[in-house]
This record gives structure tokens, sequence and C-alpha cells, in this order.
């Protein structure tokens, strides 16, 4: 009876028995990794605006605090995005010919809002308060990064539920004192983590973790 | 021969564990021919087409409920398990048998062990893959089962390690893994005398890549018998485990009727007993079908119904206690709900359940009964409803009256429930039916064995 297998099958299967154990882990050590990659969290990637609004401009260059247009970050949930007549405080004047500004002269002609592309959304099952994280002194650049380096605004961090959870796990890693919260520029070196831990007992910080949280 | 008749072994006296006119070849003719004749008994694809019928039957009672949700079956609070939980301990249970008779009775060299321990092991992974699908599908989205496994996930949260749900998902897993592991170890030597007898080229060439190379040289069947060994050592202890850390399901909670300490032990001898009834519901048929009367003889089944009735008594002792514990806890919860089972709306249940599980089998005290294979087969069936009573009782009955009177409610199961339990019937049968066409349903070299030791021991 002729020989059902070639010799070369014994290293074929040996080979692949051993390959398949590498294949699997490999598998999932890429899985794991697309699933954190900017490409799925859309981290770092500038989105199109109807009008190119720059960060860095405006707070980088001129200087505005972040309260002079999201007005509502120290009282509400939401960090509001300005109305055009906030525009206009300025571009009623300054560069109001501008084509690059004729959608917001439109908008506030036909007042209708401008349509912008929201960059940091929360998932609708996760509960979510401006106010409260900067009455405790978190920063805005500690989740919004570097905005007075964004010509045109991304997003910093993946938002995963595991970044939230990292802070309200160790929230000294984040704290800094509140007349710094919205500073661009506050060195995060500047304080030793027990002066951190004296900030975290002093504002009462008790960050929560439990589930029904922030999925109420 | 002459020597036995003069001079009886003690096992002769109970009849011989394999028919003394077999040899080599004719054992392994009988076993193989099973597999590699062509052409397929019609009674097998009236089984096989049967139990598909019903898997499909399950497929679709899968379907509705994923596209209508839980809400489809009974279940309402309190009683947030009932059919499916019940299915899946069952299930479990009767896996049970299979990893005892091929791991503890081969470490206890029990020699009878070998001409059953093949579809034993078997019917212990399909059990198996019938009772995982329970937990999945009464997950309400069982798209996230995965959160049971702990990975490095991106919401940061792990499994509650507390919790014996964990546990138990790492206890049938393991279980279900070992299984398969010593299920196909021990078929690796028949699957290389499959290839070498099987006259059509695939079939060749299917069992040659399933033998992975085995040639029986010594060097092969030492290696072998070492790893074996070994496989039956990390199998023995799961024995005991599994069924102990499902039991913990119930007993680390805080139901009355749940919360009691003689689960884990009370758990493993009931799963024995439903996982040998199992075995004989099954071997029955199977060695009348094929003519194995020789392989699987009387010894066998006489063996099989006194492990059977030594479990069964410890699964009485079991309810014994329950009842004596719930009296002597002096606490009224507890003895509300022994009352509830002897006289509440599911008395007939737990009475149906004594008369199975304890009243009846105490018939195999009888050497006639024991040495009846239709009498065997019958009892083996009333063993697992019996036993799936008990289950339903603990499950089911005690949720239905928890501590507040005012969540009590009732639990009737709906058609869909019904018919996935059947269905899950039938994906059980089918593999079975599957495996017996396919692989052989007795070790043939374990027999092989067997027959050299027997020849020793006749020669003494």
């Amino acid at each position: 009876m002729p020989q059902i297998f070639h010799p070369s099958m014994n290293t074929l299967s040996r080979v692949s028995i051993f390959g398949a154990v590498f294949i699997v882990a490999g598998a999932l050590t890429v899985l794991a990794l697309v699933v954190r990659s900017p490409y799925v969290t859309g981290q770092n990637l500038a989105l199109d605006q109807p009008v190119p609004f720059s960060h860095e401009h405006h707070v980088g260059d001129v200087g505005l605090d972040c309260r002079y247009c999201h007005t509502s970050v120290e009282h509400a949930a939401t960090a509001n995005v300005p109305p055009t007549k906030t525009c206009m405080n300025c571009h009623s004047q300054l560069f109001a010919d501008s084509p690059m500004l004729a959608p917001v002269q439109k908008s506030y002609r036909d007042k209708t809002p401008l349509e912008w592309t929201r960059v940091h959304d929360v998932p609708d099952f996760a509960y979510f308060n401006h106010s409260i994280h900067i009455q405790k002194g978190v920063g805005c650049t500690t989740c919004h990064g570097q905005v007075n380096e964004m010509p045109l605004m991304w997003r910093d961090q993946s938002l995963y539920m595991k970044w939230c959870l990292d802070c309200h796990r160790n929230p000294a890693d984040a704290v800094r004192p509140r007349e710094e919260v919205f500073s661009v520029d506050w060195d995060a070196e500047s304080l030793s983590p027990e002066e951190r831990q004296k900030l975290v007992d002093s504002y009462h910080i008790e960050s929560k973790t439990d589930c029904y949280h922030c999925h109420r | 021969m002459s020597t036995l008749q003069e001079n009886p072994p003690p096992s002769s006296r109970r009849g011989p564990i394999i028919d003394p006119d077999y040899n080599f070849g004719s054992v392994t003719d009988k076993i193989s021919s099973i597999v590699l004749t062509p052409g397929t008994h019609m009674g097998w694809w009236l089984g096989f087409g049967a139990s598909f019928l019903l898997v499909m039957v399950m497929l679709w009672s899968i379907a509705v409920l994923f596209a209508r949700g839980i809400g489809v079956w009974g279940l309402n609070v309190p009683v947030g398990w009932a059919f499916d939980i019940t299915n899946f301990v069952w299930w479990i249970g009767i896996g049970h048998a299979g990893t005892l008779i091929s791991a503890i009775l081969l470490l206890l060299r029990q020699d009878w062990r070998t001409s059953i321990n093949r579809f034993a092991e078997a019917m212990t992974l399909f059990a198996v893959s019938c009772a995982l699908l329970y937990p999945l599908l009464h997950l309400g989205r069982p798209s996230y089962f995965y959160f049971l496994i702990p990975y490095p996930a991106t919401h940061g949260v792990w499994p509650q390690f507390r919790s014996p749900l964990i546990w138990d998902f790492f206890a049938v897993g393991t279980y279900g893994t070992v299984s398969l592991l010593f299920w196909y170890v021990g078929l690796i030597p028949d699957l290389a005398t499959l290839r070498d007898r099987a006259r059509n080229r695939y079939a060749a060439i299917i069992y040659g890549i399933l033998a992975m190379g085995w040639r029986n040289s010594a060097r092969h069947w030492m290696r072998y018998q070492k790893a074996y060994l070994l496989l039956a050592g990390l199998a023995t202890p799961l024995v005991v485990s599994v069924h102990t850390i499902v039991s913990f399901d119930f007993a680390a909670g805080i139901v009355p009727g749940w919360h009691v300490t003689i689960f884990p032990p009370y758990f493993v001898a009931g799963a024995i007993y439903s996982g040998f009834a199992m075995v004989l519901t099954l071997a029955i048929p199977l060695r009348a079908a094929y003519g194995l009367q020789g392989l699987v003889t009387e010894r066998h089944l006489d063996n099989m119904a006194k492990v059977m009735l030594t479990a069964g008594l410890v699964v009485a002792y079991g309810y014994l206690m329950e009842a004596f514990m719930s009296w002597y806890s002096g606490n009224v919860f507890e003895q509300y709900v022994m009352l509830n089972r002897l006289q509440g709306p599911y008395r007939y249940t737990y009475w149906a359940l004594l008369i199975c599980n304890i009243i009846i089998p105490q018939l195999l005290w009888s050497r006639a009964v024991r040495s009846s294979p239709i009498a065997l087969f019958i009892l083996s069936l009333i063993i697992n409803v019996g036993m799936w009573l008990e289950r339903f009782v603990i499950i089911a009955v005690s949720l239905h009256r928890d501590f507040l009177p005012s969540s009590w409610d009732m639990y009737t199961p709906t058609f869909w429930e019904w018919s996935l339990y059947i269905g899950t019937i039938g994906l059980f049968l089918s593999l079975l039916f599957l495996f017996i066409r396919l692989l052989p349903m007795i070790s043939i070299f374990e027999v092989r064995e067997l027959l050299v030791e027997e020849a020793h021991r006749e020669s003494e």
C-alpha cells in the first residue's frame, strides 16, 4: 500500500501546529492594537468644519479665555458651542470682509446657526458633566489637549471608558489648582504627587467608579 | 478455555467484561467496520434525520429568542432563572459520567471502563456543548458574552472575580477543554487504525491527518501512556470541581433553598447519578443496534447500575439533609422552603422528583433488575427525568417564593422554552449519531489491551 502522505507533511504539520499558536496570539495582539489606534478612536484627526476656526489663533495668539465662548462650562453639564453672535462681537469689525468668514456673516444675517462638526462626542449611554470636573480642579487641557496649538480641532484623547476610569481611580494624576483650570500652559510637573494628593483632599474629590454613576 | 471452567476467576462469576470469543482481529474488525463500511443504515438516517430536525427547532427557537428577546420565555421577577439554568445544570451534570469513567476509573484500574469510556467521553463533550448554550442564551445580550473573559478591554473593567458566575465560566471552560483533549488523545491510536484500514482515499487522508502521524512505535506508546495518565490526573479533580462550582452559583446566594452548605457534594453526586443514567440510556440501545453485547456486556450494565445506586443514595442523603436543615435551622424562611416544596403550587414536581430519584431506583438492589437491559433502560430514563426535576425544584421553586410575599409569582414555561430544551436534546443526539458513524465508539486499542490482560489472568 502506498504512503498516503509525503514525508514533507511531517515538517508541514509541525510548523502549522507550532505556527498556529503565534498566529492566534498575533491576531489577538493586532486586534487589541487596532482597537486602540487613532484609526478606530478618531484621535489626532482634524475634522472639517463649516468655518476653519482655529483654536491655535484664538487661544494661542489672541489669548481668549475658554469661557469667553464656552460660557456654560462652569455651571452646566455641557460646554456650549457659542452662538454666531459671539463671533460677531469681534468679527463685525475684524476681517469682516474676509471670504473665510462668509458663512459666519451669512449665519448672522439669516439667523441660522452654524452647524459645526462635533469633535468630542461622548456616547448617549454615558452621563458626563463639565461643571463638576471644572469645580474639582480638572483643567480643560487635561482632556482636550493643547487646544492653543490646534489650527483645527481634533480629539486628543480616546474617550474610551478605561481613559475615564484611569483618572477616576487616581484623581491625583489629573488634578490642578482651581485657578489654573483654564490655563493652557500649566505645567503638570510643577506639583509633586503629595501636593496633588493634598489638592484631592482639600477639594473633597471623591471620584466615583460605580457603573450607575455614569450609566444612569 | 479449559482453565476457565475448572478454576473460574472472581470476575467470571459475574460474567466476563469481554466476550471470550473475541480476539485481536475480530475486535478491530467489529468496531472499525461500524465506521468504515460504505453505505449507511436506514436506521441511522432515520435517527439522525429526526435529531437534525430537532436541531432546526433549536435554531428556530434561538432565532426567535434573539429577534424578540428574553420576553418570549416565561421568566419574571422573582423567577429570573428557570428552564435556562435548569437545563444548563442538567446537561453539565450529564457530562460528569464521561469524566468519571475516563479519568477516575482509569486511575483506579477498573478495566471494565475500557469499552464504555469512548462514547461516555463523547457524551460528555456533547452534553457540555448543549450546556454552554444556555448561559449564553439567557444573557439577554448574548453578543456581549465575552465580557466574562478577562482580557485587557478598552473599558478598563475586569469581570467580578468574587462572583461564582465567573468561577463557573472558568470551571466549565476548563472542563470542556480538558474533556476534549482527553477524548482526542484517546482517539489517536484508533484514528491510526482507521487510517490504515480505510479503503476510501479521502477517509484515509482525513483519519491520517487526525492521527497525527501515529506509527505504533514502542516510543510512541511509551510517551502516549504517560500523556494519557497525566491527562487523567488533570481530569480527575474536574469530576469534583465543576459541579461544586456550579453549586456555588446557588449556595453563594442568599435565596432560601439555595443557601445550603451541603450543595457541593450533593450536586457532584447528582451529576454522577444523572451522568451514569445517560450513559445507560445511550449504551443499551447502541449495543443492541450494533450487536456490541460482547463488548458492552451485562457486567458493564451491572457495574454502572451499582454506581448509579450508590450515587442515588448520596443524593437521597442530600434531600434528607435539606429537609433536616430546614427544620433544624429554626429559620422561618428555610422552613417555608421545605413546606412549599411539599405542599406548595409546585408540589407535583417535588413528589415526582422523590419518586423518580429515590423510590423507583431502589429496584437496583435486585440483581434481576440490574441484569435486564430493558429494565435498566427504563430506570435510566426515569432518573434522567428525576434529575431534571431536582434542578427545577432547586432553581425555580426556590425563587418563586422569596422573602417578600409581595414579590411572589408563578412561573410557567412557554412554548419557546420547551422547544429550545427539546432542540438541545436534538443537538446532543445529532452529534452522537455523527460520532457513531465517523469515529470508533469503543476504544479499539484499549479493548485489545484488555484481551491481553484477560488472557494473562486466565493463565495464572
